[in-house]
């Protein structure tokens, strides 16, 4: 038994050595990073390429969740959660429920597609700006952000409550208008 | 610390906000909501008069750490909002009456509107900024789609809701560039920032220009305007053009003259052909149009297009020249849109055919749509022609020849289709519609409200000098 042990601590410190040799942080760093890019950038794709618009529901919902895995990877935790809550949750079922409400017997060519010519028009466009950003992204020398906003939920209070005061009570009164706006519209007319 | 001071006009209009809300609560359900109307208006007509006694000569008041500032430049577009505000809600009281259902709410989401644009016109971060920016336009989604009766209404609302999402999506992901590029949302520490000039930065500007071209319906980015104009219920398409846009350029202008001055060489050139762009395709597709109000909303895109003369101009005659046709424009689309909302109430449409023998039954309503509708024009003696004056001698003195000349020979274009309106209603009639043309009841409120406006119109157009002291005060004091 002590022989067996001996050889799994030796095979798992090679690992280690070779790893440590490897620069395995960063690898996987960058390879975390990576992967949650590639979840999100896929299933957003995904929302526009799929035919069932069910499926788009979904995928967005997993697009939401791989950004805010992205948040959480990049030190602001609090983000990530508000983007899981609001996003991954509430309006994940929002659109669903939206879905249910437009009830059809199939849904294999529910989602709006338009003919070749208007999607490879939009994919060139798309491409083009995609291009442009990228370029204009590696042209530029980013410098190190201080950390104005804050990782915490006390620092995001603290810029809340002073800083950017007005923006947050001018915010308490875009709810409520949006509020109204919402019960006035789904009131309708009345029967007459 | 925090200087109430300098938010008290939007205190003001908060309080006119939540109080014709609770007025809708405490009235008898099934009575009038006139008396929301006439506390919204006395309202107004007080802050606007205590608006005049904030300008001042010496250091402007800021609110918190300099994000929101209540210059003489804020100041005189709070009061173009609040003027334009005030006259729409007065001459559409009847209009609100017959085609509105819930009128309680109808007035308190018109007063958000006002605090957002409010707001804007004060915005000294981009956070503030975008903020007001989607107070005013949340607002109008819902205001636009007010016409329960009618699905035109309801298709504009939703129309303006998903164009409206967009462009804000561009706007925001642009702000976020200058962030990233900048290290910060406020104005002067993004203007200090070399790092804009690295092309992440430069991308972010045009982002955010291009949230604006959507926001002031600036061609190629315009589809949206004619359908939501003609649909939204007419006071609602008047605030549109008038407070909507005047809000969009006092925002526009204070980011491009405040945040990006030394980017001042890539935009300029863009912007004076945007600005002739607009000027051509907005007078060219108002020829075709029958229904005045498609007809207003393309020539607001033209309107749109002379105040972009100005802004190119970047100097104090360039910026006094937008405010005081932003001020006239108001003047004007007042006065059209009374009528327009006036003979909607009586007949049932705003185009030509139901303005045919308009002069025969309410003379005064066709004369000041002419003198409304050429004052946009620019024809002497009405404010539009000091106001185009302003706008193309700034636009030449900066070496603009070729735009204030696009725009000159584009204003002379722009009366023959003024005037196509001015024919519907002075044409002789044939007998049958001699018999169909009733008499047009006009209300007391509508009577003064056109009145007023012709006053102003002509009044300025004579003797401009008393705006222009305004607005050369709010110019300078904002340049130094």
């Amino acid at each position: 038994m002590n022989e067996l042990l001996k050889l799994v601590h030796g095979v798992v410190n090679w690992g280690m050595d070779t790893a440590e040799s490897m620069n395995a942080g960063v690898l996987i760093d960058a390879s975390v990073f990576y992967a949650l890019m590639w979840v999100s950038v896929l299933a957003a794709l995904g929302v526009v390429l799929c035919r069932n618009v069910v499926h788009s529901a979904l995928l967005l919902t997993a697009s939401f969740i791989g950004v805010g895995c992205l948040y959480i990877y990049m030190d602001s935790p609090f983000i990530g959660a508000v983007q899981f809550l609001v996003y991954g949750g509430a309006v994940a079922i929002l659109i669903v429920m939206a879905l249910m409400l437009t009830r059809r017997d199939d849904m294999a060519h529910s989602n709006l597609s338009r003919s070749l010519f208007c999607q490879a028009g939009a994919a060139v466009i798309s491409g083009a700006f995609f291009l442009c950003i990228s370029v204009a992204s590696l042209m530029t020398q980013f410098r190190e952000m201080s950390a104005e906003l804050g990782d915490s939920v006390t620092g995001l209070a603290d810029m809340m409550l002073t800083k950017y005061i007005l923006p947050f009570e001018v915010a308490a009164v875009l709810l409520l208008i949006a509020m109204i706006g919402a019960l006035v519209i789904a009131k309708g007319a009345h029967e007459s | 610390m925090m200087n109430f001071w300098a938010v008290s006009t939007e205190i003001l209009i908060l309080a006119l906000m939540v109080a014709a809300l609770a007025m809708d609560l405490i009235l008898p359900k099934e009575g009038t909501r006139r008396g929301i109307a006439y506390v919204v208006i006395s309202g107004l007509l007080a802050t606007l008069v205590y608006t005049f006694g904030l300008y001042h000569t010496g250091p402007s008041m800021t609110f918190f750490g300099g994000l929101f500032i209540a210059d003489n430049y804020a100041l005189f577009f709070k009061q173009l909002f609040i003027v334009g505000m005030l006259f729409s809600v007065l001459f559409s009281m009847d209009y609100v009456e017959k085609y509105i259902e819930s009128p309680g709410e109808f007035y308190t989401i018109l007063m958000s509107a006002l605090l957002g644009m409010c707001v804007m016109a004060s915005a000294n971060d981009l956070l503030t900024l975008f903020i007001g920016l989607e107070l005013m336009t949340i607002s109008f989604y819902v205001l636009v789609g007010q016409r329960m009766d009618d699905k035109d209404s309801g298709e504009a609302s939703v129309k303006y809701l998903i164009v409206g999402a967009g462009s804000t999506a561009v706007m925001l992901y642009g702000i976020s560039l200058v962030y990233g590029a900048s290290g910060s949302l406020d104005f002067v520490v993004i203007c200090r920032s070399l790092q804009m000039f690295f092309s992440i930065g430069l991308a972010g500007v045009v982002l955010v220009m291009i949230g604006f071209f959507f926001k002031l319906s600036v061609i190629p980015f315009h589809m949206w305007a004619p359908d939501v104009y003609q649909g939204a219920p007419t006071p609602i398409t008047a605030l549109l053009a008038m407070g909507s846009k005047a809000a969009g350029i006092a925002v526009f202008m204070r980011v491009l003259y405040t945040a990006f001055p030394l980017l001042g060489a890539y935009w300029l050139p863009v912007l004076a052909v945007f600005a002739a762009i607009c000027m051509v395709g907005g007078n060219i597709m108002a020829i075709r149009q029958t229904d005045v109000k498609r007809m207003l909303a393309y020539s607001s895109i033209a309107q749109a297009g002379y105040m972009m003369c100005g802004i190119v101009s970047a100097d104090i005659a360039g910026m006094k020249a937008v405010m005081f046709y932003a001020m006239l424009y108001v003047f004007a689309n007042v006065g059209a849109f009374a009528v327009l909302t006036c003979v909607e109430t009586m007949r049932g449409g705003t185009t030509h055919r139901h303005m045919t023998g308009l002069a025969q039954s309410a003379p005064i309503l066709a004369a000041v749509m002419t003198i409304s509708l050429l004052s946009m024009a620019g024809i002497p003696p009405t404010a539009g022609f000091s106001g185009k004056i302003y706008i193309f001698t700034a636009a030449v003195e900066r070496g603009y020849l070729w735009l204030a000349f696009v725009g000159f020979v584009m204003s002379m274009i722009s009366v023959y289709y003024y005037l196509l309106v001015a024919k519907a209603m002075y044409r002789d009639l044939t007998p049958e519609e001699e018999a169909e043309n009733t008499a047009v009841k006009i209300p007391f409120a509508v009577r003064a409200t056109v009145l007023l406006s012709v006053i102003a119109t002509i009044g300025t157009g004579i003797y401009p000098e008393l705006l222009a002291s305004l607005t050369n005060l709010a110019s300078q004091t904002f340049m130094r």
